[in-house]
């Protein structure tokens, strides 16, 4: 089993992203479970949502507390909410920020981590130039793709078009190709 | 077709199939999405023949179903928590008139204090309505009981309420195999009232009944409702054999050959613990699971054959009687009765608070180790010292103020469903 926590804020699209999430890994055959902590949505306030992906049915319903890859919509979270709580040793860490890991203050967590396991990538940017909305959810899940290999990123754009007809459909999608290569570019030059 | 989807999206879509011919609704979270997918449907004409009814209130909404019904319609609904309370009077109505009309019910706690997460305090509110009552255990079910529960309505002339988890499971994405309508059509036929309002063949329908025939007209409610515990089985058999999959039925057994301890519970949470009791079973602790697809009627004999080998039964419930105790663990004290079983109440999962494997573990573990006194209830992961502060603010005198604002304040809530 592995399972995936997304912080977001309300309008971001956590919620959406576990979903795509879910219907990537259903289309590549395996059982997936995605759902939200519930509340009185509203735009700004932290959300957090969950996806399980595993290759038998999954029983289980409790929210994700050891989280094997952590996906952070929004930055100005790290201030506010516990988003790191329960991520493994070996688990990934992806953060929506044009900055460095470091610059946001996140070496001494980083270090903890596997080096080519936690990558930051700007979704949101991203999102702008090619959606031209700030909308990082799809890009996220790009960025996701190439950091666990979980999910291909086809089966991603997949699940986007299937989510957002048109043009909206495919500017997320360039936006996931886009965040892919960039999460695949900093591995490569982590690992070498 | 096996379909990636919402649970509320399937069962718009298992109710759908069901070819449903006045849907009168009015929403109310966690189950919304149910009806907002089923007016979308009516009005793009995916469900043909049906007039969908936005009514002004729940009262309004089961009391159309009520008049629809009983000329001849097949008739669905849906609500969640204070909505179906506020329904309870024509609840009452469609039983006793033996409509069979079938309702979706999205779990939700009831208020006060108000709160819109996940338990079963709602259904269980309305056990003794004279609806049947059936649990889900995941989307896949939901759908599949949908389907049931309309040749159950029709063939007793009873109103079916099928249970789901709000939010848990009406909000959850997962796998769910959707069938086809001709299979559909095929395990349900058209419905043929038993009874039915027609201006050219006058009859009543809702008279008075003096002290010289309630009782007898009360106790064939009560027949039928009793008969449906051979209807289910045979129901769910047929579902079988159509579909190709197991669902429903009155009790579900899970790894009780041989166990001295068995859990019991319903709905959503079943899963978590069938997790719980593998790992058990994995280090050599004889525990086994019993599900209640069907808590009314209640299949007595059933539990009691599924639980009478057993030492210990612990259930785990998502609501309880204030100022008696669980209420699924009372009748399934009722169904032990004369056997050397001891019973333990677990009220666990209040107002949406999560269900863990671990707070599970810890009190199966202290159920095993005799730590558990069976004569009381236990709520599973109560926070003892926020109960006793307020009890010690309680006892300084003066006005103490309303409790559920005084206990956010000490545990510094300030956006009630925050993350953790």
């Amino acid at each position: 089993m592995f399972s995936v926590r997304i912080h977001g804020r309300g309008g971001q699209g956590a919620v959406t992203a576990a979903e795509m999430l879910s219907v990537a890994a259903f289309d590549e055959g395996r059982h997936a479970q995605a759902f939200p902590t519930f509340g009185s949505e509203r735009t700004g306030a932290p959300v957090v949502s969950f996806c399980r992906i595993d290759d038998r049915p999954i029983r289980l319903r409790e929210p994700i507390t050891q989280p094997d890859a952590l996906i952070v919509q929004d930055p100005t979270l790290l201030h506010q909410v516990n988003l790191f709580a329960g991520l493994r040793p070996d688990g990934y860490l992806l953060v929506n920020t044009s900055r460095t890991l470091d610059e946001l203050g996140l070496a001494e967590l980083v270090s903890r981590l596997t080096p080519s396991h936690a990558v930051a990538v700007p979704a949101t940017e991203l999102a702008r130039e090619h959606l031209g909305r700030p909308l990082p959810n799809a890009a996220l899940l790009g960025g996701f793709a190439a950091l666990t290999g979980q999910v291909s990123l086809e089966s991603v754009a997949d699940a986007i078009r299937a989510r957002f007809a048109g043009a909206v459909g495919e500017g997320n999608v360039r936006a996931a190709e886009a965040a892919y290569a960039h999460v695949h570019e900093v591995r490569r030059t982590v690992d070498a | 077709m096996l379909e990636q989807i919402e649970g509320s999206q399937a069962v718009a879509k298992a109710v759908t199939l069901c070819r449903p011919e006045v849907i009168a609704a009015y929403p109310i979270s966690p189950q919304t999405h149910i009806v907002e997918s089923l007016s979308d449907r009516v009005r793009t004409g995916e469900l043909a023949g049906c007039e969908y009814m936005m009514v002004e209130s729940e009262f309004g909404a089961m009391s159309a179903c009520i008049g629809a019904s009983a000329a001849g319609a097949r008739t669905y609904t849906a609500t969640s928590s204070q909505g179906l309370l506020f329904m309870a009077e024509a609840l009452f109505n469609a039983s006793g008139l033996g409509l069979p009309i079938v309702m979706t019910v999205a779990n939700r706690a009831i208020g006060a204090p108000i709160n819109i997460w996940n338990d079963h305090s709602d259904s269980m509110a309305m056990r003794d309505s004279g609806w049947i009552q059936l649990f889900a255990e995941s989307n896949q079910e939901a759908v599949d009981l949908h389907i049931q529960a309309y040749r159950l309505a029709e063939a007793l002339s009873v109103p079916v309420m099928v249970c789901m988890d709000g939010f848990v499971l009406t909000h959850a994405f997962e796998r769910v195999d959707l069938p086809e309508q001709a299979q559909v059509d095929a395990f349900l036929p058209g419905f043929v009232p038993q009874q039915a309002l027609d201006p050219d063949d006058p009859v009543t329908i809702g008279a008075m009944v003096g002290p010289e025939a309630f009782a007898e007209v009360k106790y064939l409610m009560h027949a039928k409702q009793m008969s449906a515990l051979d209807e289910i089985p045979v129901i769910a058999r047929d579902f079988a054999e159509t579909f190709g999959r197991d669902s429903g039925g009155l009790v579900r057994p899970y790894r009780t050959d041989d166990a001295e301890t068995i859990v019991v519970s319903l709905g959503s949470v079943l899963g978590t613990i069938e997790d719980v009791v593998d790992k058990m079973r994995d280090e050599g602790r004889t525990v086994g699971v019993l599900g209640i697809g069907c808590f009314r009627p209640w299949p007595l004999d059933e539990v009691r054959a599924a639980l009478a080998g057993a030492r210990r039964v612990v259930v785990v419930e998502k609501a309880f009687a204030v100022g008696a105790g669980g209420i699924v663990g009372q009748n399934v004290r009722d169904a032990l009765r004369g056997l050397p079983v001891e019973v333990y109440d677990v009220v666990a999962g209040l107002g949406g608070r999560p269900i863990t494997r671990a707070s599970l573990r810890q009190v199966f573990d202290q159920v095993l180790a005799g730590e558990v006194d069976p004569r009381r209830m236990h709520f599973l992961d109560l926070d003892v010292d926020l109960v006793q502060r307020e009890l010690e603010r309680s006892r300084r005198g003066g006005r103490p103020g309303p409790h559920a604002e005084n206990m956010l304040r000490d545990i510094g809530t300030v956006a009630s469903g925050a993350y953790e």
